[in-house]
């Protein structure tokens, strides 16, 4: 395992690690994955270590298990998506799970059927899981208190998207072999971001420093109480950094004037190799995707081999996913037949 | 009221062995108090059993507080075209439970309050239903859309006792101005929703740390001060009577506090809600405690409740906001925002004297004498002899939690939900007749 080499190489880390975070949980407490918000280190680091091991099956010619066979997930996305629909797909059915896809139109939403009535209607087929995506904040909470299977958030409004956070973790983590101690940059988009928050729950519950840099219009209010540091300019901001975490300009978002235009915003506030001098030399860089080239991040050094890893967190959302999916439907599983 | 409700007000009563809270006298004594058909005849001290006169049905109320039924002065019936949220029948059994016997509605129903026909209609129905007396606010602008004046005077004279938009921010300053300046001819009170528009497009809650942990679009709470400061320009510049509805945050009480030593005519009042809450009502995306404007800081309920003691804030309303589940169950965001409030208008307003902020009869004056006058309401808010027999007889120490199911309003919409509360509305009496009995 990739963790147990670099421990074996670096002891003191080791020592750091358990000191700092303690050891994996041994087992998963809660019914669904809502969020970030709530898990201990020890939880973390139980799905993180579920999930290497299957970025480390995914990566051997025999990926599939049928640890979840039988099972059905649904995902049920009323937002529009490709990657993050693809990879929790391809995660159950690697698990041997039955999926099924739907895809909601926001608009056809409004016609139709309320949220909880297309959670009431899942749920008389009985699921094992829901994996929901939905454009607003604290709507797959509503929806987990009214069915009776777990439910996955996959992304709510700019509340939280807990899978990103811990794919984002699991690929840090391979490469610096641990989670605490670690200065994080998180830039750009902070207002309209789901991602920047769930990652600023997790790396600080992890025991990381988390520095946010972005223009002030996209700093939402009071964020400082959430435990990071802000800066607008971003030289100042990167400066000694172990970890560059670029965020997408959500322009289909914004009402309103957030930023003047994409070129003003590239120039200060995008991810170029001038302004990546300031990190440490081997930090790494990151984006959740879909990408903007030449918007938060200009291609030189998105498609940099040594620096960039954002190909890797696709990799390692696939594993994350099959981790939460096999803990969440296995927890589900043995309270059913306990009920 | 009309003759064939009033020829239900039933005899002569007397209550006696009260705690009787006259907000006009400023008297808060043990006595009693007779009525005759649908007046009250006499109330003070010296009614007592021996001095009650023949043949009046006596009712020995143990200590119990009688006072002035409560005013009011601002509500939505959601009747006409919400009648799936909240009735005019429904909403004055939900009144009635609540000791409320004069309710100042609001115009933004379907059609607006905006035209004569609309001041009739509600009266009409009021009669009809013979539960609290019901009087509207006339829309300023036509159908509430913020560009023309309504024929004020007309709606005065019909019987719309005062002016409003609604939920709605009467933005234009160009309106505002020409609607007080206009209203002051016939004394017209124009009441603002204040809330800068722009700044809090599309907000869901108070800004602040809650609001980004929940990733809710938040509004500042000086949106609320920006508009009321610019609104003070304009009550200044015209002599017109301007009231502010439910105020929310510290700086507004501050800004309001400095004009009213300024000598400007301007009111205010502020609903439970802002006193007794704050924004972590909110956590974990509960929609019945999405109301406009937002729940506020711990800070600024600190300071309403600061500006309720110090008389800065004049009254208290109810802000009654029946929504259906349907519009309540919903991601946080869509929700509607409101919350019924005429059954808890007297517990947490109570809360203000249990907690040793006001006392008792300051707190029966703010939702009695204050909220009548402000709207020229004669004969309501008072123990005077010969005035209606509008009454309100509770007990303000009894405890109880708060369960919206037991509610009489059509909607259940309370954020106050299962909140322990002090204070129990034994009877309620509209022109003599008593309407609600408690345990009856």
């Amino acid at each position: 395992m990739l963790r147990a080499k670099f421990f074996q190489d670096h002891p003191r880390e080791m020592c750091n690690a358990m000191s700092v975070m303690g050891p994996a949980a041994d087992h998963y407490p809660h019914p669904h994955l809502l969020g970030i918000e709530g898990l201990t280190p020890g939880e973390i680091t139980l799905i993180l270590d579920r999930a290497q091991h299957y970025a480390e099956k995914n990566r051997s010619a025999d990926k599939t298990s049928n640890i979840l066979a039988g099972a059905t997930v649904v995902n049920l996305f009323y937002e529009n998506s490709t990657r993050t629909l693809t990879s929790f797909e391809l995660a159950a059915k690697r698990l041997g799970a039955d999926v099924i896809n739907m895809t909601v139109g926001t608009s056809s939403v409004k016609k139709g059927e309320t949220l909880i009535d297309t959670a009431m209607t899942l749920n008389a087929m009985n699921p094992d899981a829901l994996v929901v995506r939905h454009g607003d904040s604290g709507a797959v909470k509503l929806l987990s208190e009214k069915v009776n299977c777990a439910v996955l958030n996959a992304g709510d409004g700019r509340h939280e998207h807990p899978t990103q956070a811990l794919l984002d973790a699991l690929t840090i983590r391979r490469h610096k072999g641990r989670l605490h101690r670690l200065t994080v940059a998180i830039c750009g988009d902070i207002a309209h971001s789901r991602v920047a928050r769930s990652n600023i729950l997790l790396l600080n519950t992890m025991g990381s420093r988390v520095r946010l840099v972005a223009p002030p219009t996209l700093i939402p209010s009071k964020i400082d109480r959430m435990g990071v540091e802000i800066f607008h300019d971003m030289e100042e901001g990167l400066k000694d950094c172990d970890i560059v975490m670029m965020l997408r300009l959500q322009l289909e978002r914004m009402e309103g004037s957030f930023i003047p235009s994409v070129r003003e915003y590239f120039h200060f506030h995008g991810l170029d190799r001038a302004k990546l001098a300031n990190a440490k030399p081997d930090a790494l860089i990151m984006h959740p995707g879909p990408m903007n080239r030449g918007v938060e991040i200009d291609s030189e050094v998105a498609d940099d081999v040594e620096r960039s890893v954002i190909r890797e967190q696709v990799e390692m959302g696939v594993a994350v996913r099959m981790a939460a999916l096999e803990i969440l439907v296995l927890n589900h599983r043995k309270l059913g037949g306990q009920a | 009221m009309s003759p064939a409700i009033r020829a239900k007000g039933a005899g002569k009563k007397a209550f006696i062995n009260a705690r009787l809270l006259d907000p006009i006298n400023q008297t808060d004594i043990i006595g009693g108090l007779l009525i005759k058909d649908d007046t009250i005849l006499k109330s003070g001290a010296d009614v007592i059993d021996a001095t009650v006169p023949e043949g009046f049905e006596v009712t020995d109320l143990a200590g119990a507080c009688l006072a002035p039924g409560l005013v009011d002065m601002r509500a939505q019936l959601r009747e006409p075209g919400f009648e799936h949220q909240e009735t005019i029948e429904t909403a004055g059994k939900s009144a009635a439970t609540g000791g409320i016997t004069t309710i100042i509605a609001l115009p933004n129903t379907d059609p607006v309050i905006d035209d004569v026909a609309g001041v009739e209609f509600i009266a009409r129905r009021a009669r009809k239903v013979g539960l609290a007396k019901i009087f509207v606010y006339g829309a300023v602008s036509k159908g509430i859309e913020g560009t023309e004046i309504t024929e004020m005077g007309l709606l005065h004279q019909a019987g719309a006792v005062a002016f409003c938009d609604g939920v709605k921010t009467i933005a234009s300053a160009r309106l505002l101005r020409q609607a007080l300046s206009y209203s002051a001819f016939f004394d017209g009170m124009i009441v603002q929703h204040p809330e800068e528009p722009e700044l809090s497009k599309g907000a869901a809650m108070n800004s602040g740390e809650l609001a980004t942990r929940l990733g809710l679009t938040g509004v500042s709470p000086l949106a609320e001060v920006i508009q009321i400061e610019r609104d003070l320009r304009l009550a200044e510049m015209t002599g017109g009577r301007l009231h502010f509805a439910h105020i929310s945050t510290g700086e507004s009480v501050e800004v309001i506090r400095k004009a009213k030593k300024r000598g400007l005519k301007v009111t205010c009042d502020t609903a439970p809600f802002y006193f007794s809450l704050n924004e972590n009502s909110v956590s974990d995306y509960r929609t019945f405690a999405k109301l406009s404007p937002p729940l506020r800081s711990e800070d600024d309920r600190q300071a309403i409740v600061a500006g309720l003691a110090d008389g800065t804030i004049d009254a208290i309303a109810s802000d009654h906001n029946p929504q259906d589940v349907d519009s309540k169950r919903l991601p946080f965001a869509q929700a509607a925002a409101g919350g019924v409030g005429f059954e808890t208008l007297l517990p947490i307003s109570l809360e203000l004297y249990h907690n040793g902020h006001m006392s008792l009869l300051d707190v029966i004056t703010k939702l009695t004498s204050i909220p009548a006058g402000l709207v020229r309401i004669k004969g309501a808010g008072t123990l005077a002899e010969g005035t209606p027999a509008d009454l309100v007889i509770f007990d303000p120490d009894r405890p109880w939690k708060i369960d919206p199911y037991q509610f009489q309003s059509k909607s259940k919409n309370s954020p106050f939900d299962g909140r322990l509360t002090q204070g129990r509305v034994l009877r309620t009496l509209i022109d003599g007749r008593e309407i609600f009995t408690e345990g009856a």
